[in-house]
């Protein structure tokens, strides 16, 4: 039986959308650019390699904790020493991608740019979706997205690790303090945006006072909650060019291991 | 200065109806719901259409203009090109009654379905004080005129009818919103009911609701997702559910 636009009651029309305006771009932009980075982090992820160069370390693998480790890279230990799977040793990567893979998926800016990219629901505002069930989040396992502030909480974990991976990026390949790269820009960069995209997110505002029902009572989380909702009207450009910054990060981090290019030293 | 427009009106009722193509006089100036009226005063004097204010804060006039739901007294003429045909509907998520004028009595039993505001029981209205830093966020969800161009674009119930049931829309999640974040609001148990009686959880965040706001209310990053947040400090996070257990906390009742 006909549902949505086409339900017996509704105005007969037979289009599906009668937008004349270019409605499919920003999906077709959104899924290009979402699947071109799925596509590079997956390749560095199991490259195993060209992650780490004195003093310089890709986001990718950082923390690394693995004792499959590159020499040198393993900041914080090795926990969890190694784990093979028929054979092949796993990626160091892989134990530490699932914690920021986990917050963009459950952010809610990302999950409306794919759930109209990659799943139609909808594609664009008054355009019909192809699906003919809908039950949104309600269960398993959209329900999961619910969980998005324990990411939230890991990911100021990684955004300290990662400040810290740019703080040792003032010392040169010999281990001495005072120099600063262009490495060293790249990776304070990085870390800037993360925060600023974590800053940013719903959930901060809504820990920092949104919960609140009387803000009069609580100024100084009213006035922070005042900074978090400034920021958060900017959530989506974070994201976007947190998400980036962090692949040219690890790609600049590559260049420099693999020999490709040189590490500019300014001092 | 006057121009010629070309538009493809629909015409019909809930059993059937078609484009009709017109060309009518435009002026400098004039919005869609000018040029309707037009086509209605000198080609179709039996064309339905609903209105009333003309400026905005009625939310009668609402329709799709182009694909788009707007009010029609709110879209100038000036937005379309010189040679373009302008496509004009009824709303598409609700039950058609006559050519551009739909049932949207769906929105008023979702409004019944709102448990109203309980002040506090030792003061009478007239009586309450608050602060104006906390009744701010509420006042924007006051300024919504019901014009439901959220509710005809939200794709839960535009493309599932069978989603009408079990799912408030985004008009009401506002209200829900305003109420729960009411610094004298009574009622302890919206978050809950916002979850399991309104279907927040249907609502995948996808913006449409925000994106045609005639009055600009954030809808979403101001009143849903704090909504989801909140429903997630009562039903799917048990470390502050047990801490509000321990010590009382504002706001996780």
């Amino acid at each position: 039986m006909a549902t949505g636009v086409f339900s017996s009651t509704r105005a007969a029309i037979k289009e599906r959308t009668l937008r004349t305006d270019r409605w499919w771009l920003q999906p077709a932009i959104t899924f290009g650019v979402l699947i071109a980075f799925i596509i590079y982090a997956t390749f560095r992820a199991f490259e195993k390699k060209y992650y780490f160069t004195e003093p310089l370390i890709s986001p990718f693998y950082s923390p690394c904790l693995s004792t499959a480790c590159l020499d040198g890279s393993a900041h914080f230990g090795t926990p969890i020493g190694t784990i093979t799977l028929f054979g092949i040793v796993i990626s160091p990567a892989l134990f530490i991608l699932i914690f920021p893979l986990g917050f963009r998926l459950t952010c809610y800016y990302y999950r409306k740019a794919y759930y109209r990219s990659f799943w139609m629901s909808p594609p664009a505002c008054a355009v019909a979706e192809p699906h003919k069930k809908y039950t949104g989040e309600t269960r398993a396992p959209l329900i999961l997205q619910n969980g998005h502030r324990w990411f939230f909480y890991f990911g100021l974990i990684f955004n300290i690790i990662l400040t810290y991976d740019a703080i040792i990026a003032f010392k040169n390949p010999e281990g001495e303090w005072g120099h600063m790269s262009v490495g060293t820009l790249i990776l304070l960069l990085n870390a800037t945006m993360l925060w600023l995209y974590s800053a940013s997110c719903h959930t901060c505002r809504h820990t920092i006072g949104g919960r609140l029902r009387n803000f009069s009572k609580h100024p100084l989380r009213y006035k922070m909650w005042t900074w978090v909702s400034a920021l958060n009207e900017r959530h989506p450009v974070y994201a976007w060019i947190s998400l980036i910054v962090v692949a040219l990060t690890d790609f600049y981090v590559r260049l420099v291991a693999s020999g490709t290019i040189t590490n500019y030293y300014f001092f | 200065m006057a121009r010629k427009v070309k538009m493809r009106i629909w015409r019909g009722d809930s059993k059937n109806g078609d484009f009709k193509d017109v060309t009518v006089e435009a002026n400098e100036g004039e919005v869609v719901l000018d040029v309707i009226h037009r086509v209605q005063a000198t080609q179709m004097s039996d064309l339905a259409v609903r209105w009333n204010c003309k400026a905005g804060k009625c939310g009668s006039c609402s329709m799709e203009i182009n694909g788009k739901p707007r009010l029609a007294c709110m879209t100038r003429m000036n937005m379309y090109g010189e040679d373009e045909n302008i496509t004009v509907t009824p709303l598409r998520a609700f039950p058609v009654i006559k050519d551009l004028v739909t049932d949207v009595s769906f929105n008023y039993k979702k409004a019944m379905e709102v448990p109203a505001f309980e002040g506090p029981e030792d003061l009478k209205p007239g009586e309450y004080r608050m602060q104006q830093v906390d009744v701010e966020r509420s006042q924007e969800f006051r300024k919504c005129i019901e014009c439901f161009l959220c509710q005809d674009t939200c794709h839960v119930i535009r493309d599932h009818e069978e989603n009408k049931k079990s799912f408030a829309g985004p008009r009401f999640f506002i209200r829900i919103a305003e109420l729960d974040m009411h610094p004298l609001d009574r009622l302890r148990n919206r978050k809950k009911k916002a979850q399991e009686e309104h279907g927040l959880g249907m609502c995948n965040i996808t913006k449409c609701c925000t994106e045609v706001c005639p009055e600009h209310i954030k809808i979403t990053d101001n009143a849903i997702i704090p909504m989801k947040e909140r429903v997630v400090d009562v039903k799917y996070d048990p470390v502050r559910w047990l801490g509000s257990k321990i010590r009382k906390r504002e706001g996780i009742e």
